[in-house]
């Protein structure tokens, strides 16, 4: 079979790897410490650990967009945003 | 219903997660792929980085193709939803009579999407269409292939057809749940209708309602067949929606590059709004159920 | 005057259901007409009904063979839809498993995903395996909204299912497939129906997806449609008895699962 078609790059390669990885580590976390625990945080109904780090990922990926948006060209900037916004949504939502 | 912890489950969710992961996960890694790099076929990539979403980002075409959607959605969800529930409630409840408007209400849900688009072309045609021959003969000057506005009334009126009976049948089956002790004791207490669509009718539907909201949410924001044939997305581009704009990059002019750009901004606004409103109708399952 | 207008809204239906009639009654006058009467004049009914435009169709192979593609292509795809979300299914009714609730959630954004997003990567996708113009790379294909339709369907009609029944089979003796195909799949039954009413429905009913992956050999109704439009001039009266004939297969359907469409609808779980 043939997967040039897919035109992998080794950034995307990269990206897919690290959400795997984080997908990974929240597999580990829940089986260390199993329940997801759930709480209720500033959006005032209960979520876990796994609707954290999708709100996490979701906002960062409308982050990076309205940084290209508003003229921002160095991703990175995006990126350390993201991570702060991520940390946030993990400690409070 | 209280449900046990068990890993082995896993096993019978195995297929699926299979079918799903190869017909989601391979086209959408591909789609991240293409979008930051570009393409002159044969396979051969060059990397352009965040290129192409600067691009659609700040691109007219594609902020007045949004706006255009929006507004559809909006306008849809404005028409379809209190009308759907107006003539759920108006309709019999048991019976023959409900079994036939059930079975004709349904019929326009069965119609391939593109018939759909036939019918309304057809029917609005000014030179053989009844509507569009009844419009002329009365003097309204209505034409969906020139006027902008005419073509969208017809693309929502024809919309309306097709996809209110949805919200109607969803909303007949929340009504159809609520006993009869229920109404009873409103007429005891002398409830006036309003009181008894407030307080009893309205919170039964509110489940089913929002179902409706989501899924006539979704299928209006992706829609494209049905303006396709109608109206080709014309006259000139007044109701070329997302999807019909980016098919028209993606298959038709073959831009791998921005239209793989298009299809992740779009995929992410659709998959914020139906969280969203996922959330919202689980978290209320979940109140319910305390 | 209120209490005059209350009395009217029982009409509404009737209404309704005119406003809903009209285009397909004028579809099916156009079938019945000859191209030089549709173009001739105006008139409310077929002055001289004919069956020519329905004898073209059945008679020539370009046209008939849509027909058999699209049904091929919808019983292939209901039948692996219901297959694989029967199981999965019961997997979210009865347990709970690590990352139940997003595996759903992903499921379901499945059906939220536009088909044009995945038009031009399914195409690339098929081509590459060589399934390109298939029934099957069609079927396959819809399975990405179908399935996760099914699965939350038949959930909601097994959470119906009281757990003692699992409970009473197992101390009974029974294994799981013999439980769940004899005793099980017998009480969720009209769930099944209304689920492969669904699968069949939106299968039948979409047409990027399906004329993206196809080109001859698996050509759909659909998209045969919208090219002889384009081909042929405007042959109107052939094109309005190839619509009817596509509404026929969804209101036979409907009439089977006419007792169970207003549960259906409410994804069983009302």
């Amino acid at each position: 079979m043939d997967f040039a078609w897919m035109g992998w790059t080794v950034f995307t390669g990269i990206f897919f790897a690290s959400i795997a990885l984080f997908l990974a580590a929240m597999i580990a976390w829940e089986i260390a410490r199993p329940g997801g625990a759930p709480r209720i945080g500033v959006l005032r109904f209960e979520t876990t650990r796994g609707d954290r780090l999708f709100v996490s990922l979701l906002g960062s990926a409308f982050i990076h967009l309205g940084w290209l948006f508003f003229g921002g060209t160095d991703l990175w900037w995006a990126l350390g945003l993201s991570a702060f916004y991520a940390l946030a949504v993990f400690r409070w939502v | 219903m209280q449900r046990k912890h068990n890993q082995k489950a896993w096993f019978l969710v195995l297929p699926v997660f299979l079918l799903v992961a190869f017909s989601a996960i391979i086209p959408l890694m591909t789609v991240v792929n293409y979008s930051v790099q570009d393409s002159f076929g044969n396979n051969e990539f060059y990397w352009v980085g965040a290129e192409w979403f600067v691009e659609i980002l700040n691109s007219e075409r594609f902020h007045s193709a949004l706006g255009r959607q929006l507004m559809f959605s909006g306008l849809v969800l404005a028409i379809e939803v209190p009308l759907g529930i107006f003539i759920a409630l108006s309709m019999p409840k048991k019976g023959w009579g409900a079994s036939i408007c059930l079975v004709l209400m349904a019929l326009p849900l069965l119609i391939p999407w593109n018939v759909v688009g036939t019918i309304w072309q057809i029917f609005a045609r000014e030179d053989i269409g009844l509507l569009g021959h009844t419009l002329a003969a009365l003097g309204v000057d209505y034409n969906y292939t020139q006027d902008a506005v005419a073509a969208w009334i017809t693309v929502v009126v024809m919309d309306v057809w097709h996809w209110t009976s949805l919200v109607v049948l969803l909303c007949y089956a929340g009504l159809s749940s609520i006993p009869d002790a229920f109404y009873q004791a409103a007429k005891i207490d002398g409830a006036s209708r309003w009181a008894v669509f407030r307080y009893i009718q309205l919170p039964k539907m509110k489940r089913v309602l929002m179902i409706a909201v989501l899924l006539r949410f979704m299928d209006s924001f992706m829609i494209y067949t049905e303006p396709f044939v109608l109206t080709g997305g014309g006259p000139g581009n007044a109701t070329t929606f997302l999807s019909i704009d980016l098919v028209k990059m993606a298959i038709g002019q073959f831009d791998l590059g921005p239209a793989a750009a298009f299809s992740l901004v779009y995929f992410l606004i659709v998959l914020l709004v139906s969280w969203v409103f996922y959330t919202v109708v689980t978290v209320q399952d979940a109140e319910a159920s305390k | 005057m209120i209490r005059k207008m209350i009395k009217n809204i029982r009409f509404t239906p009737i209404f309704y259901i005119i406003f809903l009639m009209l285009p397909i009654y004028w579809l099916l006058t156009m079938s019945l007409k000859t191209n030089a009467e549709i173009l001739g004049g105006f008139s409310l009914w077929p002055a001289d009904p004919t069956l020519a435009n329905f004898k073209t169709i059945l008679t020539d192979a370009s046209w008939y063979s849509g027909y058999i593609n699209s049904t091929i292509y919808v019983v292939l795809n209901t039948i692996i839809s219901l297959a694989v979300a029967l199981p999965a299914a019961y997997a979210f009714s009865r347990y709970r498993f690590l990352g139940d609730k997003h595996l759903f959630f992903w499921l379901l954004s499945n059906r939220m995903a536009p088909p044009a997003v995945f038009a031009l990567p399914f195409f690339q996708l098929y081509s590459s395996i060589g399934l390109f113009d298939t029934h099957i790379a069609v079927a396959l294909a819809h399975t990405l909204f179908n399935v996760p339709l099914a699965v939350w369907i038949l959930e909601g009609f097994m959470s119906g299912v009281p757990k003692e029944i699992d409970e009473t089979a197992e101390i009974d003796g029974y294994s799981f497939p013999t439980f769940f195909t004899r005793i099980f799949m017998p009480l969720i039954g009209s769930g099944i129906g209304v689920a492969a009413f669904f699968c069949f429905m939106f299968s039948w009913v979409e047409l990027l997806i399906a004329r993206t992956l196809t080109s001859v050999d698996a050509k759909p109704i659909a998209a045969v449609m919208t090219r002889t439009v384009s081909a042929s001039g405007m042959d109107w009266g052939v094109l309005a008895a190839a619509g009817i004939l596509t509404i026929v297969p969804g209101a036979i359907v409907i009439w089977f699962v006419r007792n169970h469409i207003a549960k259906g609808f409410a994804l069983g779980r009302v």
